[in-house]
């Protein structure tokens, strides 16, 4: 976990969220990390990650690529959402679900991208939000087979295959023509 | 504490199915097995109290296993280093929990920037201790994440011969590097079950080597061959590799002028004549000018270091670059490459070397024989025969070229004296020239040559340092003394920290801030140590005060007053392009 973290923290680069979670094979955990730099630095850094002793595989996506979610928690006071029936209203708007309902307080969660979370922040901010906090995102990759398929080819002493390169590009190779 | 439960039958059953024996051993028992089973021979360490039961244990092996006692953990690491590089096999490093642990980062720093070979092992608190703030004890394997290639923390004795095994295989396997194993006082005290010892050949996460891909090898062989101006850069890739036979078949085939960096230096003899010298900041004028001129620059074992690129948007802008390394993170991440040849130059070598045309590119090799002979003019001449009443410090290396003949091993600290160093050193033979390069470690030099001696036992083994390096890690004149190390240690000393003073005076319009530092009588506090030495100041006395140095049988310190305010040149200046190299 350090090994990863300190990979993005020694180049200054922020990271907007991390999670780890266990994958669909027992030992293998999938670590999501978002972040937000051009293609030519995550390629470096997913090289890098990649050449941890400890790491399997490192792939890079872009949103248009991965299925993705985050959750969020939000906290209300109870009494301002029993007043006004508008509050109820603007929950099942959004599709939030009580998951606490307390004397003093009522938590609320909802599942969904960024901007589906933030709205509803912004929404409850008039009647007293209490407290927020949202969950790292986690994201499954569109064309992705899984881990079973791949580990075979892991267990194999043979050199890997999977190295992320383009191939020597037209020009280059036309510049050389000339 | 013996256990026999599911774990241990778990680790029993998947390593050695037919076993039928046990021992019972203790895990510091099982560290040192696993370092014999590895074909060690050597360890570097200092004791302490969380490593005690591994010393303990290792009283009963000092017959199969030659520890060296040095003064300092930093002192141990840089040993082991020096030994990894001039023997090609793995340093071994013992140290103590807490400050002997951390005593180690400087040299694990500079052994993964340099990709040095390194076991180092570190006792640790009790388990039940850990976290507590306990004696000497230090979260060691957050500290020293960022500097090892890989690094793990044993609480328990039955992980002790599958973690040796792994540690081993990949600090000597792909890209060499440092590797840190902290073991808990427990653990080490541990008896358990030992059912042998079995190598590590493979971690199904880890890929030492990328698959060659063939089609980029045809890439490049025909990119070569229709190359006129092709230019070549080795690094320590080739010496790591061990490929010096394939690199030469290489470059003699297709007449390649080849230039290196500092870490790749030895690997081809200096006097070849494809040898075109010394790439980057200090290096030789030639192949600095002309990396922007040629038409395909070929990098084989070397990452580019902004030493050696100096300003990356003026770096060989006009040439085609192929790039060979283990390593496929190196590809592209200073240089972009158009051709990356991934895997062990001793594998791509030849495969390219197959491909290539017979070639001797005559015209393009007389443009680098007219850049020496200009800098020879300019600068050379001047430092190896110099008119001044005072000796230069390349004046010195050249009489010790005479005199060993290119034969000696090389081990340099690191400033003005280094770069001269390696500048004008000789080499006949591969690993003969150790120094910090990445991280530019001072006072790497006397542990380093301690560990270079006992890495070649029948080489001669000189340690060149400056009067700012030796004092970093003086103390470890009282190993020499004590194990009888035989390394010639030759000062040369111009009175300042050199190479900072230089920039002081090119950069910062002289204001030498800190840079005046006094020396002690070297020749005195060798003597204090039972190491003989010399100081000499005349230049007629220089031949027969080295020539007594390398006869003299054991240790010996020979110190030499240098000009001043001398510089290394050719120079260029940081935020310059490799063709703005300064002659004077």
């Amino acid at each position: 976990m350090t090994r990863i973290a300190i990979i993005f923290s020694r180049r200054k680069i922020n990271i907007e969220s991390m999670n780890t979670s266990p994958s669909e094979v027992e030992g293998i955990h999938r670590f999501t990390i978002v972040i937000n730099v051009t293609e030519d630095v995550v390629r470096k850094l997913v090289r890098q990650i990649e050449k941890q002793v400890d790491v399997l595989k490192a792939y890079f996506n872009t949103n248009d690529e991965i299925i993705w979610q985050e959750m969020a928690l939000y906290k209300v006071p109870t009494d301002t959402i029993a007043e006004k029936a508008k509050v109820e209203r603007l929950l099942r708007a959004y599709g939030a679900r009580a998951v606490v309902i307390r004397k003093d307080y009522t938590i609320f969660e909802t599942t969904g991208q960024r901007e589906e979370t933030n709205t509803l922040i912004n929404v409850l901010a008039p009647f007293g939000l209490i407290e927020f906090v949202r969950s790292a995102r986690v994201a499954i990759i569109k064309d992705s087979k899984g881990f079973h398929e791949k580990l075979k080819e892991f267990e194999e002493t043979a050199p890997t295959k999977h190295i992320i390169r383009e191939e020597i590009t037209a020009e280059k190779a036309a510049e050389m023509d000339r | 504490m013996n256990t026999t439960g599911v774990k241990e039958s778990k680790i029993d059953s998947k390593k050695n199915p037919n076993v039928v024996q046990t021992e019972e051993l203790s895990g510091a028992e099982a560290v040192l097995k696993a370092c014999i089973a590895e074909g060690v021979e050597t360890i570097f360490g200092y004791p302490g109290g969380a490593i005690m039961p591994i010393y303990d244990a290792l009283y009963d092996y000092m017959d199969q296993l030659d520890h060296i006692l040095v003064r300092h953990e930093q002192g141990g690491i840089h040993a082991g280093q020096g030994f990894a590089r001039t023997s090609g096999k793995t340093g071994v490093v013992f140290a103590t929990s807490g400050p002997g642990a951390t005593n180690l980062v400087t040299g694990l720093a500079d052994a993964m920037i340099d990709s040095t070979p390194l076991v180092c092992i570190t006792g640790q608190v009790f388990a039940h201790l850990l976290g507590t703030d306990a004696f000497q004890e230090t979260d060691v394997i957050n500290i020293t994440t960022p500097v090892t290639k890989w690094n793990y923390q044993i609480t328990d004795a039955n992980e002790i011969p599958e973690v040796m095994a792994k540690a081993f295989y990949i600090a000597k396997s792909g890209r060499p590097g440092p590797v840190l194993i902290d073991i808990t006082k427990n653990a080490q005290l541990q008896k358990f079950n030992y059912t042998g010892y079995t190598k590590c050949n493979h971690i199904r996460s880890y890929r030492p080597k990328p698959i060659v891909r063939k089609e980029y090898v045809e890439a490049a062989a025909a990119m070569i061959n229709k190359a006129e101006k092709p230019l070549v850069l080795f690094g320590q890739g080739v010496i790591l590799g061990k490929a010096e036979n394939e690199f030469k078949a290489f470059i003699e085939k297709a007449g390649l002028p080849a230039a290196w960096t500092i870490l790749g230096l030895s690997a081809l003899p200096t006097d070849h004549p494809l040898n075109v010298g010394m790439l980057g900041m200090h290096g030789n004028y030639g192949p600095n000018v002309l990396t922007n001129e040629c038409d395909v620059l070929i990098a084989v074992g070397m990452r580019f270091d902004d030493r050696v690129t100096g300003r990356l948007d003026r770096y060989a802008k006009q040439a085609m670059v192929i790039h060979l390394d283990i390593d496929p993170s190196e590809v592209d991440k200073n240089v972009k490459a158009d051709v990356p040849v991934w895997g062990d130059c001793k594998e791509t070598l030849p495969m390219l070397t197959s491909l290539i045309k017979q070639n001797k590119h005559e015209d393009w090799l007389n443009k680098f024989k007219d850049c020496t002979a200009k800098e020879v003019e300019v600068v050379i001449e001047n430092e190896l025969h110099p008119t001044s009443e005072i000796m230069t410090m390349g004046e010195v290396i050249d009489q010790l070229n005479h005199l060993t003949k290119g034969d000696a091993i090389i081990v340099t600290d690191v400033g003005q004296h280094q770069m001269v160093a390696c500048r004008y050193a000789q080499f006949n033979q591969s690993k003969s020239n150790v120094t910090s390069g990445g991280l530019g470690t001072m006072g790497f030099a006397l542990p380093a040559a301690i560990g270079a001696k006992y890495g070649a036992k029948d080489r001669t083994v000189v340690a060149i340092i400056g009067d700012g390096g030796i004092q970093m890690t003086i103390q470890e004149l009282g190993t020499i003394m004590q194990s009888k190390v035989d390394v010639k240690i030759l000062i040369l000393n111009n009175q300042f920290l050199g190479m900072v003073r230089q920039w002081q005076q090119l950069f910062h319009e002289k204001r030498y801030s800190f840079v005046d530092i006094a020396s002690p009588d070297y020749v005195t506090v060798a003597k204090g140590y039972g190491i003989e030495g010399n100081s000499i100041k005349q230049r007629n006395e220089l031949k027969d005060a080295l020539k007594k140095m390398l006869d003299h049988k054991g240790p010996y310190l020979l110190e030499v007053f240098v000009g001043k305010e001398n510089n290394v040149f050719p120079m260029v200046p940081q935020g310059c392009g490799v063709s703005e190299i300064r002659l004077k």
